[in-house]
């Protein structure tokens, strides 16, 4: 049973199509990959799926449940986390704060949500509890803690009393995510992350997805370091104009003409649809 | 028959007609600049006293006065509110805004009583060809209305050709999204915005010239509070489609004049003509509520608060000595006979008034969200305590008006804080004026209505002192009560909401529920503000106490006040509060400064523009070597240039894309008339 499924999902604004009957998959334990040029239409599915954002027509389905009608914090609460492109860190808050209000949440509204093997492989990868404990161990973890352990996790620890409009760019994109792994998702989205990290930071933030997946999380991973895509996805998805253009393996969609000619060329076609440098994201 | 014509077509259109020109003014700057502005009613309220100086005091023609008003005076207004103040909040908080646009509401109405005293006379304005009229059905319909139907149908056309025909009209729609954007286009957004400003006051002239001669009072608060009608008719339309917006207008209309023409007395006596009186005094606050209650949920817009403020978070310890201090201080002032009994007397409203600012230290300095009608629940708090005796009262008044708090934010928070900053003014106004005013529909309320009603104080605290070193205590337990939840979970929640809404909800964060609470706790400091305020006057303690902009300490300026001297920290109540009641105080023991001192609180709303966090923060900030601010503009990240065409002319999708998002929209997209 998929994670995440999205169903001849569609988003107009006015006479514009955001987004145009997409069909996308998203697997347990699993990296997908969706890449696409800018204004493809990438944001906006993510936002369709965490509820920021009401579809046209189609459905979202998480566990073969409809959550199209549900409300964004409701989704939340049913394991679907997310960092944004555009950063959207709590900027007057401290990194550790980020964090700390992300684990206080979700200990009030996942008091009766009983901690599965994800979970305790979750809070394992962060140090919290034993690899292989009984879920029983997790209650013990106090949002305090936990916050503590990701603030290391992710990398920034270094940094955890500084304030997050304060960190460069790549330092807050961790917080963000440090902040969506406090809620204990079983749902990823990454937007971007990536973008304003150095490469040392990039490698270092690939083994973390690899890992985060490994624990048993699916990650819908949007990125314009296409090597990154290709290296860490099980399956690619190429957007265009907002409908789906291919998917596949990464070796599928590395030779599949119609992308290669509009996007993974190495000549640009026009400039409108040129592809963004790693790390250049607006 | 002929009633009913007189009832429904004429005077229903009338007025339909006066509140479809101001509204659709006031659509026009909000789609083009991003700004509500509250101050809207206020510049047609001075454009109809220059019109009724010129006229009826100078003895003027009336056309020479009407265009100099109108297309002198008018534009001239907007061209400086453009220039001075509204470009300045180009991507400013929505709460800067409202402060910056109800500063100069609280400034205009100020500056018109000082220019045209009240009381002295009673000025009327007679209506254009006054006496003219010419039968229709067997009703006299007089040439006013006629004219008024005629200058509704004038601003329908003409907005629809100046926004659609013209090149600037186009531009005003392309620049509503993004000044920048718009630039590449090769609109020069500074001038599209200095003439939707200039538009804008102009529409609102006209709707102050023609409404002046048919309100019961010509006074300037009346005309100034047509902002209020004119916002629920906008509501219809979201604020943003003009024939919706005519719309809301007509079904205002309409229903004021329905309940006229039913004849309630003879139905149900006098009481029920007495509620259809309220009913239709208070109109356009329940078609407001009802248009809320209809809307759909906005999206919880992307886009985190990039205004990087200074966040003071004084500890427990710091706020429980200052706090300490504060009630030495009050012990002392209220003991030693130092300061005159008059001036304990004012002060003693400064520390009840302090409590009052405190519930609006947690709503808008901490949770980010706005209320104008904290006096009024103030107003609950004090008839409460005036019903059921000093201490059953103050328990209970805090209680009711929690409860009213929460009634009255539960439609509006599922849209922008901006919406709630409108639906709470409209409140205030429907307290003032129907609950405990003028027209109260309680008679039991008669006496707070005109002032007259008394409260006692709980037992043993009956002297002067004792009661207000209580009151000094009262402010400091709420005072360290906001310390503990600003540092706790709950504040550090809020803290997140205001910096990121969206972020907040996808952790799972509902955004209502948290609202909710913050404004129904804010309520509650309030009422409670409110009943040790009863207490403390004693005797002769009403409407007049808690109103939104008449009597000595009126709401609209607390707010300001509590706002400029730091919203973000429990000092900005402690110094605000005093502030506000002393400005009247210096006032009295000089006269020459009493009109300074009665602008002052405007202006330094106005002067928010400035310095969006308050003065005492800035101070502490500045000590603290981190006082100044690093402003990125806020709202909603640009379109991706791709589909906007940077460097192209707009095409036809752009435009349609641009209605049905962000812009002025007359309906279906393909009502667009296209560029050459």
């Amino acid at each position: 049973m998929p994670l995440l499924e999205l169903r001849e999902v569609t988003v107009r604004f006015g006479g514009h199509v955001a987004v145009d009957q997409v069909d996308l998959t998203v697997e347990p334990g699993t990296i997908t990959g969706l890449i696409g040029p800018n204004g493809a239409g990438k944001t906006t599915a993510f936002n369709v799926i965490t509820g920021l954002q009401s579809t046209t027509s189609g459905r979202v389905l998480l566990d073969d449940h409809d959550i199209t009608r549900l409300r964004a914090h409701k989704r939340a609460q049913r394991g679907v986390g997310r960092t944004f492109q555009r950063l959207e860190v709590f900027g007057s808050l401290t990194a550790r704060e980020n964090v700390l209000v992300a684990a206080e949440l979700r200990h009030r509204w996942g008091r009766r949500i009983a901690p599965t093997e994800a979970t305790v492989a979750l809070l394992a990868l962060a140090g919290l509890v034993e690899p292989g404990s009984p879920p029983e161990a997790v209650a013990a973890v106090s949002p305090a803690q936990e916050a503590d352990a990701l603030v290391s996790f992710v990398g920034v620890a270094g940094v955890a009393d500084t304030r997050a409009d304060e960190l460069p760019t790549g330092q807050a994109r961790l917080v963000e995510l440090g902040r969506a792994l406090a809620t204990r998702p079983r749902l990823l989205l990454l937007d971007e992350p990536a973008s304003g990290q150095d490469e040392g930071e990039t490698e270092a933030f690939a083994q973390l997805l690899s890992r985060l997946a490994g624990a048993g999380m699916g990650i819908l991973l949007v990125e314009h370091d296409v090597p990154l895509v290709m290296r860490l996805c099980s399956t690619v998805y190429v957007l265009d104009f907002g409908s789906i253009l291919a998917v596949g393996t990464p070796n599928e969609i590395q030779s599949n003409q119609a992308v290669l000619d509009a996007y993974l060329g190495a000549e640009p076609v026009t400039s409108d649809i040129a592809l963004d440098s790693a790390g250049g994201g607006s | 028959m002929s009633d009913l014509f007189r009832f429904l077509v004429i005077f229903g259109l009338q007025s339909a007609a006066i509140y479809a020109v101001a509204a659709s003014g006031l659509v026009v700057t909000y789609t083009t600049s991003g700004i509500f502005n509250f101050a809207h009613g206020a510049i047609g309220m001075i454009a109809a006293f220059t019109y009724w100086e010129l006229s009826q005091n100078r003895g003027w023609p009336a056309l020479v006065a009407l265009a100099v008003v109108l297309l002198i005076e008018a534009p001239l207004i907007g061209w400086i509110l453009d220039r001075v103040l509204m470009r300045r909040l180009t991507g400013a908080s929505t709460i800067t805004t409202i402060v910056v646009t109800i500063g100069l509401l609280v400034a205009l109405v100020q500056l018109a009583a000082i220019i045209w005293p009240q009381g002295t006379t009673t000025r009327v304005l007679p209506e254009f060809f006054s006496g003219s009229s010419i039968k229709m059905v067997g009703v006299n319909v007089s040439y006013h209305s006629l004219i008024v139907l005629a200058c509704a149908i004038g601003v329908a056309v003409g907005l629809r050709v100046v926004l659609y025909g013209s090149r600037l009209g186009v531009a005003m729609r392309a620049v509503v999204d993004d000044r920048n954007l718009g630039g590449l286009n090769g609109v020069d957004p500074d001038r599209v915005s200095s003439a939707a400003w200039m538009l804008g006051c102009m529409l609102a002239a006209l709707a102050g010239v023609l409404i002046a001669p048919i309100l019961p009072q010509f006074t300037p608060v009346a005309l100034t509070l047509l902002v209020i009608s004119a916002y629920a008719a906008a509501m219809v339309g979201r604020l943003r489609s003009l024939p919706l917006t005519f719309v809301g207008a007509l079904l205002l209309g309409e229903f004021e004049n329905l309940l006229n023409f039913i004849d309630t007395k003879r139905l149900g006596g006098d009481a029920v003509a007495d509620l259809a009186r309220n009913l239709q005094a208070s109109a356009p606050v329940i078609l407001l509520f009802v248009v809320l209650i209809c809307l759909p949920e906005d999206r919880t817009s992307l886009g985190a608060n990039r205004v990087r403020n200074l966040i003071p978070r004084p500890s427990l310890r710091t706020v429980t000595i200052a706090v300490a201090a504060y009630v030495a201080v009050a012990f002392v002032v209220a003991q030693s006979g130092l300061v005159s009994d008059n001036t304990v007397r004012e002060l003693g409203k400064g520390v009840a008034l302090g409590v009052v600012m405190l519930s609006l230290v947690l709503l808008t300095g901490y949770a980010g969200q706005v209320s104008l009608a904290q006096l009024g629940f103030a107003g609950i708090g004090a008839v409460v305590v005036w019903k059921l005796g000093p201490v059953v009262g103050l328990v209970g008044g805090v209680l009711v008006a929690a409860g009213v708090g929460a009634l009255v934010a539960l439609p509006a928070l599922k849209m922008r804080g901006l919406y709630l900053a409108l639906t709470t003014m409209a409140f205030a106004l429907l307290l003032e004026k129907n609950v405990y005013g003028d027209n109260a529909v309680f008679s039991q309320l008669k006496p707070f209505a005109i002032g007259n009603s008394s409260a006692e104080r709980p037992p043993g605290l009956g002297g002067d002192t004792a009661f207000f070193v209580t009151m000094a205590v009262a402010f400091g337990l709420v005072a360290l009560l906001l310390t503990v939840i600003r540092n706790g979970s709950f504040g550090r929640r809020l803290q997140a909401m205001k910096d990121s809404p969206a972020a907040c909800s996808t952790l799972g964060l509902s955004l209502s529920a948290t609202k909710l609470q913050v404004f129904a706790l804010s309520a509650a400091i309030a009422g409670l503000g409110g009943g040790l305020f009863a207490m403390w006057k004693g005797s002769s303690v009403g409407r007049n106490d808690f109103s939104l902009l008449e009597g000595a300490l009126p709401g609209l300026p607390l707010v300001l006040v509590a706002v400029v001297l730091g919203i973000t920290s429990v000092f900005g109540a402690m110094f605000g509060s005093v502030a506000f009641v002393m400005m009247p105080v210096l006032g009295g023991w000089f006269s020459s400064v009493r009109s300074a001192m009665n602008l002052l609180p405007g202006l330094a709303g106005v002067g928010l523009a400035q310095n969006p966090d308050g003065v005492v923060s800035q101070v502490a900030g500045a000590v603290g070597g981190n006082g100044h601010e690093d402003t990125e503009p806020a709202g909603p990240p640009p379109l991706e240039p791709e589909h906007m065409g940077a460097g192209r002319p707009f095409t036809d999708d752009d435009l349609a894309r641009l209605d049905d998002e962000l812009g002025l929209s007359w309906g279906r997209c393909d009502a667009v008339a296209r560029t050459p």
